[in-house]
């Protein structure tokens, strides 16, 4: 780190005066604007419109099928939320996701990665095979796990019959199972993202610090726990962030495989937004729970701030 | 820094005229993209794009059929279309259940709904109260050669909705048994036509399950328990129907529930009773449930008609249907009706009678809907010669006068949360993983949340 920050350019090379440069800028302004109103516009209209409507509805009795907001509900839709054991249940299934993802998420990714890295020959399939399921759209994965999971016929409940359990729990069709096959699916789709980010840390940590370990006598494993784990310190730190974010908006593979089901045992905390929103046309008291979760993810992102903070402290 | 551009700044007219070209070559060719696009892709999206017409004389039709029901749709869709020529319909089939009704409500809250939808009687009462419907009136369905007496009477009262009809029902679609009848003629259950025996009572239908399961090694009769909490719902509402004091579950439009507690304990106890004695399975699923009646490991199923078409592509299987069997004092089956709709819009005079214009060619071929298991809504029909020799199809056709259709309330109605909320309970007591009174207990604290909403509507 304090490497890079001496070889920041000191000398300026033909600088513009700070004159000139005012002038570039005032005449940069308006095309610079052109340039991003394209995106700028949509980002207006489809993010942060909605979530500026999002955080007043939530005030309101807005229903989807009558014009405007509605009467003024105060925190009546919080209280509601806050009081309701769907919510509460879900907003549990959303974080007993988080964490039996994230765990797996990066610590597999990072064992992976590391067997991969020291594949000499055929790499490229490693990395393909493991990249592969993450580009496949989530109805594709859901189909496809679907099928692995079907009662009786599935080539899961066919392994465990095989095994001698005559008349396995249908996963998807057990209220303690449903979340767990929804997981074990979302961790063999997305791995290869978590994959990549640490074969891409992996490849730069100088060969010499192997080299040199290895010459003063360091084991493999001390060489993984003194070397790889701290230099991998910051990509752990943007894996566990993203991972924990993505679990947190856990929507598709639980919408397609289980519709929140059997029952609500594995509804999530966006399933129950969408529900209460546009099936039960209730969009204050959706707001009111979407924008809990917007509280959730932003104390996440906190945390995650603070730690990288700690972190930089340590290494200045 | 460095990639600031070094320009003189004396030079505007040189700097403009290469943004300008570059502006406007951009904005030409991406004109022309746009263009070649829409003339490439169809009139759909361009359609879509300016909020037009897709094309005048194409109606636009939305339903949620699949399996065998879906195919048939096609057929009729199909001879409309020869009748109408190219381009006169489009379309379109979504998922089931809630998915479908999320769909054709913000389709038609953002302007841009299908001519005709396909909506459960059971559903249409909300998206009717949510302003999200035309009414149908009797100067409409004159329009096209029909009035209200073209409708099976009890369909057409029970589309009343504050005194307006708000759509055409083509069917009802009642639970009923199904049998595999090699199993039953060797359990000695059919009649001298290779018809089932009359079952009355749940001392004959246990008796005839004992012996059915002698004959097919497994089971008796099988229902879906996992993963379906429709049919759980349909087979607990049709033997709780069945009873006398049997009240509706809901009333006052869902904000109160006024089921009857003990006739409902009293009925998920028999219900358990029987996958406790091992006559019924504990744990199947939609398909595997008929998997078994068709490959001889059980002699009956319970399931809507509609799996006739299924049951049909059996080969060699040899099967009857019947109005579920009544175990208690009066006959009763869960059931439903399908129905079209006209989404809110503004239409003129000739797209409403395009609009009806297909409606009533589907009303036309209810025979061929009819195939499908549903009894038909259309009179004509109902009453007709072909209609009364289709077998086993017409065997069922007295059950429109015995089903119960579910109570209405915003959060109720066929794949409604209602629907989900009671049906996912029920089916972990025909599982065995809950007690009656703790499934009942779960299911009303979780419909209470829906009650004591203020409705959206």
């Amino acid at each position: 780190m304090t490497a890079s920050t001496l070889e920041r350019p000191t000398a300026p090379v033909a600088r513009p005066s700070a004159r000139e440069e005012s002038d570039v800028r005032r005449g940069e302004a308006r095309p610079a604007w052109l340039f991003i109103a394209p995106f700028g516009i949509f980002y207006v209209l489809f993010l942060i419109w909605p979530i500026i409507y999002m955080l007043i509805s939530s005030f309101f009795n807005t229903s989807l099928v009558a014009k405007g907001f509605g009467s003024f509900a105060g925190f009546g839709n919080y209280a509601e939320m806050l009081t309701l054991p769907l919510f509460w249940e879900s907003m549990w299934h959303t974080i007993f996701f988080t964490i039996i993802t994230t765990i797996p998420l990066v610590v597999l990714a990072f064992v992976f990665a590391i067997l991969a890295n020291r594949v000499r020959r055929a790499q490229w399939f490693f990395r393909l095979a493991f990249f592969v399921p993450f580009i496949l759209p989530s109805a594709a994965i859901a189909i496809v796990w679907t099928f692995i999971y079907s009662p009786s016929t599935g080539l899961w409940d066919s392994l465990r019959t095989a095994l001698g359990n005559p008349a396995p729990n249908p996963v998807l069709g057990t209220p303690d199972l449903a979340l767990i096959g929804v997981a074990v699916t979302t961790i063999w789709w997305t791995i290869g993202f978590n994959f990549v980010l640490y074969l891409a840390g992996l490849q730069d940590i100088p060969r010499e610090l192997y080299e040199a370990a290895a010459v003063d006598g360091a084991s493999q494993w001390q060489q993984i726990k003194s070397i790889t784990i701290p230099l991998l310190g910051r990509t752990t730190t943007l894996v566990v962030l993203l991972q924990i974010i993505a679990s947190l908006k856990i929507f598709d593979q639980v919408y397609l495989m289980t519709a929140g089901g059997p029952g609500t045992s594995s509804q999530v905390v966006l399933g129950l937004v969408t529900d209460t929103a546009f099936t039960n046309y209730r969009v204050g008291a959706g707001s009111a729970a979407s924008v809990l979760l917007l509280i959730v993810i932003l104390i996440v992102t906190g945390i995650r701030q603070l730690i990288e903070r700690a972190q930089n402290r340590r290494a200045a | 820094m460095t990639a600031v551009p070094q320009r003189p700044s004396g030079n505007p007219s040189g700097r403009f005229s290469r943004r300008s070209l570059l502006r406007g070559g951009l904005g030409a060719a991406g004109a022309l993209g746009i263009a070649g696009g829409l003339s490439g892709c169809g009139s759909a999206i361009s359609a879509g794009l300016v909020g037009s017409q897709l094309d005048p004389g194409t109606v636009t039709y939305w339903n949620l059929f699949g399996g065998g029901d879906g195919s048939r749709m096609q057929t009729m869709e199909a001879t409309y279309e020869k009748q109408k020529g190219p381009n006169s319909l489009q379309a379109a089939t979504f998922a089931w259940g809630n998915p479908y009704y999320t769909k054709v409500s913000l389709a038609t809250l953002g302007d841009a709904p299908p001519d005709v939808a396909v909506s459960h009687l059971t559903r249409q009462s909300n998206l009717a109260i949510a302003g999200l419907l035309e009414p149908i009136t009797e100067d409409m369905l004159a329009m096209v050669g029909l009035s209200s007496s073209s409708f099976s009477p009890k369909v057409w009262e029970a589309l009343a909705v504050n005194g307006q009809r708000y759509a055409i029902p083509i069917d009802t679609h009642p639970f009923v048994l199904y049998y595999n009848k090699d199993v039953c003629e060797k359990a000695d259950l059919l009649d001298g036509d290779g018809n089932l025996k009359e079952i009355r009572g749940t001392d004959q239908w246990e008796a005839a399950l004992e012996a059915a399961k002698k004959v097919t090694g497994s089971w008796g009769a099988s229902v879906a328990t996992v993963g379906d909490t429709a049919t759980s719902w349909r087979w607990f509402q049709s033997l709780y129907s069945q009873q006398t004091g049997s009240t509706p579950w809901l009333g006052d439009g869902g904000r109160k529930l006024t089921y009857n507690e003990d006739l409902t304990i009293k009925t998920l106890d028999y219900i358990q009773s029987l996958t406790k004695k091992k006559l019924m399975p504990a744990i199947t699923d939609y398909t595997g449930s008929q998997t078994l009646m068709f490959t001889g490991k059980s002699a009956f199923y319970l399931q809507g008609e509609w799996e006739i078409t299924t049951a049909e592509s059996i080969d060699g299987l040899k099967f009857g249907m019947v109005p579920v069997p009544t175990l208690f004092d009066q006959p009763a089956c869960q059931g439903d009706s399908h129905t079209f709709v006209l989404p809110r819009m503004n239409r003129s005079e000739d797209q409403l009678k395009r609009a009806l214009g297909f409606v009533k060619s589907l009303l036309d071929q209810s025979l061929t809907w009819a195939q499908g298991g549903h009894i038909p809504a259309y009179v004509p029909t109902l009453d007709s010669q072909q209609y009364k020799d289709l077998k086993p199809q017409s065997n069922y056709a007295d059950a429109v006068n015995s089903v119960v259709y579910d109570a209405q309330a915003w959060y109720s109605g066929s794949g409604s949360n209602f629907e989900n909320t009671v049906g996912a309970q029920f089916g972990l007591v025909q599982q065995g993983q809950a007690t009656p009174a703790a499934a009942l207990s779960t299911a009303r604290d979780q419909l209470l949340v829906y009650a004591d909403t203020k409705s959206p509507l």
